[in-house]
């Protein structure tokens, strides 16, 4: 893939495309108000622009993925969405990754313009136009070289599967002989939206039998992620990491350590203690052998407890005092609460989670003898975060670090935060080796970028009428942003889109709704989890509303459909899982439990069904409905296993994933005690995609929002009692019903 | 002392510790990538490999227990993705991230080794050590049914 990149860059200040011995290279001169931002970036420095696709003169076409794969299939739907407006022949078609570059290689997405990120479930949509302009536009210079060519109007040729036709004279030739002769246009053609494939002619987009093109590696090995990178020369390294930020090293065993035969350095570093071998078994001896003791007089976490904590959340969220941040708001909900004829309030919970994602933190980094540029394999879901931390830590310029990205072993949030690339591009720099840093599993929960524990206290009014007039949500939480995301913390001015996100009932017809915030900011490492801020909101709210409904003596199905009235997708999502669940019949023994989500856009509902073992409190649920409408669909098959994935995903945090802290240190330390979901837990999962003519939004996530609360309102259902807290573990749930 | 064994059936000897994990021995020392690295105390299941014909954590195996043993690991279970799991793995979409599907086909492959029609029980039963994070549980049950059934 470099060497490709390296030899088709081009410049386009000069000329459009090149011709080189690998064939022909397209760079599209980005234009019009979508593709703006790049064109600005030409215009202002004449920046040299990568290609998005090379036609090989033997047909071969290779089209860049500008996102990380983490499983979600991107490799393979980015690359597919330009190849349908090429009409390329997608037998013949290669995906490789493009390098971390965010001035060519930038999306489009409305809440990350411009930034080269794989987060949020925000490729598809991010991509979505700009792929299929950069398609058509290879296209239509292709087209032009053969009429020009052959002496025919552009409008008699057509294409398919690689190959230019002119049905009148019978003539046909293919790409890659088309890029053999092709000629330099001086300004590229300009594609507008309107001259885009009408949807029913794709013959990529939507097809079912289309695969993904990375599987075939993942089932014999060959498929590699960074933990599977060696480089010559190369040592090893093992880490204690330190248990919170800002702990540092009081005293180590160093010299008893040094004594393993191959062990080389013993480091007290900011993040931790590093044992650096000539040989993996040396790194993990030593490892084992590390005796250290932290100084956490000056962590700022040093005296989290989640018990503790959750007291003083519980004592803060009644205080009129305390200072809360208005998220979201429409109309007066205090004062529409004032004058309520009734209220329904309740408070809520959810633990730490953390991401459990296979592959532990890992990385491979070299740096170079005068530390000042380094080459770093990695899995990241934000390259050029890697890039930019790695160069401010060897006071550098990003453009000096070089990445080499290779496949995730699941990211699911985890992987943005760029800590083990830059652990060992410190450790390379120490030691002037190249070095492969692995994290043992203990280690990678030591180093937990957890979901935050929350707290919500929520609050509706009645009229006399029973028609709700208020709804207030208020969360009590630390501030994900300021952890995760400082620049966009400073710039809304301490908001936290991560933890907020699910607060809004952007599609239920509330007259006064208000959602704000407590923003603690207690030294977790709080991050980004798969659903984000909706994965506890969602359970909040929609847990909260089918409460506000028993207390109006409303069906949770009627009431939502009557509170979507003005959105015919939301009410059409909600229609076909009742329909498909069979909502309302009557299952002896089980309960019923719907909820609905509109997150990022995707609209989804979900329907449990759960039976209760009342001995245990252990929670069983036997099937789970969803349904979706996410608009266009690129890969059908893909889409429904991103929907079973982000289902048992959040099923196993619904039911059973915590972390506690104590001391500001995570407990657990591996999966014997931080319990995620095995296949004999696995329900029947049924799903229905609806596909419309919307543009595609996010699907990487969108099963999870659901999921708790639909199994949170199906116990209710079947006992009466409101489970109030994240995970309904057994333990929880058994105290719940007592 | 280096310990000798077999590899994918060829011949393999490494001094590397007699109670160093066979998982680094086979990812570091033989630079078979394919099997991985999950939690290092046999409870993921990611790491699995065959030790004469018998499914085994790789992390909670020690070098000197295969001296003379037949290792297979994925990359030895077919040359060319030919064995029926791995088609089955493809023609069912199973991976996503695709870090566990090393061990989890290798899992499987114990399975259909001793019972040619497992039961969706069986398989269940078999199966529920390995972890998928991704979630590809009902694709994998599936996969292996496919592969039983057009072996």
């Amino acid at each position: 893939m470099n060497k490709q990149i390296k030899q088709d860059t081009l410049d386009v200040s000069r000329r459009s495309f090149v011709k080189g011995a690998s064939g022909l290279t397209f760079a599209f001169a980005l234009s019009g108000t979508l593709l703006g931002r790049i064109s600005e970036v030409y215009a202002a420095d004449g920046a040299k622009l990568n290609a998005w696709v090379t036609i090989g003169h033997d047909d071969t076409i290779t089209i860049l993925c500008p996102s990380s794969e983490m499983g979600q299939g991107v490799l393979t739907a980015l690359p597919l969405i330009l190849a349908e407006e090429l009409d390329a022949d997608w037998s013949k078609v290669k995906c490789e990754f493009a390098p971390g570059n965010p001035k060519l290689y930038g999306g489009q997405h409305k809440m990350f313009p411009g930034a080269q990120v794989t987060l949020a479930s925000v490729s598809v949509p991010a991509y979505f136009t700009q792929l299929r302009m950069a398609g058509a536009q290879a296209r239509r210079v292709l087209l032009d070289n053969v009429a020009e060519q052959w002496k025919v109007p552009v409008a008699e040729l057509t294409t398919d599967k690689s190959k230019i036709t002119h049905k009148k004279s019978k003539r046909s030739i293919s790409y890659g002989d088309v890029a053999k002769t092709a000629k330099v246009p001086a300004e590229l053609p300009k594609i507008a939206e309107s001259d885009l494939k009408k949807r029913k002619d794709y013959k990529l987009i939507g097809r079912k039998d289309i695969g993904r093109v990375d599987v075939p590696s993942k089932v014999n090995g060959s498929a590699r992620y960074s933990i599977d990178v060696q480089i010559p020369g190369m040592v090893y390294a093992s880490l204690m990491h330190s248990p919170m930020e800002g702990a540092k090293v009081a005293s180590v065993n160093a010299d008893d350590v040094k004594k393993i035969k191959g062990v080389t350095h013993v480091l007290s570093l900011p993040f931790g203690v590093a044992v650096v071998a000539e040989t993996i078994e040396a790194s993990r001896l030593g490892r084992q052998a590390l005796n250290v003791k932290w100084d956490t007089a000056s962590a700022v976490g040093a005296p989290f407890d989640s018990e503790k904590a959750k007291e003083e959340y519980a004592r803060k969220a009644a205080d009129p005092k305390a200072e809360a941040m208005d998220a979201f708001k429409t109309g007066d909900a205090d004062k529409a609460l004032a004058g309520a004829a009734s209220k329904v309030e309740a408070a809520y919970w959810s633990e730490h989670t953390y991401h459990a994602q296979m592959e532990p933190m890992n990385a491979v980094a070299s740096v170079a003898a005068d530390g000042l540029s380094a080459e770093i394999w990695c899995g990241a879901q934000v390259q050029p975060l890697v890039a930019a931390v790695a160069s401010n830590v060897l006071k550098t310029t990003p453009d000096k670090i070089k990445i080499n990205n290779q496949l995730l072993g699941g990211g699911f949030g985890r992987r943005i935060w760029p800590d083990a690339p830059v652990q060992a591009v410190v450790i390379s720099n120490i030691v002037k080796k190249p070095v492969k840093l692995m994290l043992t599993r203990e280690d990678d929960l030591a180093a937990a970028r957890p979901r935050p524990m929350t707290h919500h206290v929520m609050k509706a009014g009645l009229d006399d009428k029973k028609n709700m007039v208020s709804w207030h949500h208020r969360i009590v939480a630390e501030n994900v942003d300021a952890v995760a995301a400082p620049p966009r913390f400073a710039a809304t001015k301490g908001r936290d889109y991560i933890g907020w996100v699910g607060m809004s009932q952007d599609f239920y017809k509330i007259p006064n709704l208000k959602a704000d915030a407590i923003r603690e900011q207690r030294g977790m490492r709080v991050h980004a989890w798969r659903g984000i801020g909706a994965g506890y909101n969602k359970f909040v709210s929609e847990s909260f509303l089918d409460e506000v409904a028993a207390a109006k003596g409303i069906d949770p199905l009627a009431y939502r459909l009557e509170l979507t009235k003005d959105h015919p997708r939301a009410q059409a999502v909600i229609k076909a899982v009742a329909e498909m669940s069979n909502f309302k019949k009557k299952r002896p023994g089980r309960g019923m439990g719907i909820a609905f989500s509109d997150y990022h856009d995707t609209l989804t509902a979900g329907v449990a069904e759960v039976s209760l073992d009342k001995a245990t409190g252990k929670i069983k649920v036997h099937n789970y409905w969803i349904a979706i409408d996410g608009g266009l669909i690129i890969q059908p098959d893909n889409v429904n296993a991103q929907l079973e994935s982000s289902i048992i995903y959040a099923l196993s945090g619904a039911l059973s994933e915590e972390l506690t802290m104590k001391g500001g240190a995570v407990q657990q330390s591996n999966f014997n005690d931080y319990h995620v979901m095995r296949m004999s837990e696995v329900p029947q999962i049924h799903m229905k995609v609806i596909v419309t003519d919307n543009p595609p939004t996010g699907m990487g996530e969108v099963g999870i929002p659901t999921v708790a609360p639909a199994i949170g309102n199906a116990v209710a259902q079947l006992t009466g009692k409101r489970l109030r807290h994240l995970p309904m573990s057994a333990e929880r749930v058994k105290k719940a019903l007592a | 002392m280096a310990v000798s064994f077999t590899v994918n059936g060829k011949a393999a000897s490494v001094d590397a510790g007699d109670d160093t994990p066979l998982l680094w021995v086979v990812r570091e020392h033989l630079k078979l990538t394919g099997t991985k690295f999950g939690c290092g105390s046999g409870l993921c299941g990611a790491c699995t490999v065959h030790v004469d014909g018998k499914a085994v954590r790789s992390c909670q195996t020690g070098l000197k227990d295969v001296a003379g043993k037949k290792v297979t690991t994925i990359e030895g279970l077919s040359p060319n993705n030919s064995h029926p799991l791995q088609k089955a793995w493809i023609a069912e979409q199973v991976p996503q991230c695709g870090y566990c599907q090393s061990g989890q086909i290798m899992q499987a492959a114990e399975l259909l080794a001793k019972t040619k029609k497992p039961s969706r029980d069986q398989i269940v039963q078999h199966m529920d050590g390995n972890i998928c994070r991704c979630g590809t549980y009902p694709r994998i049950v599936r996969a292996i049914q496919r592969a039983s059934r057009e072996g």
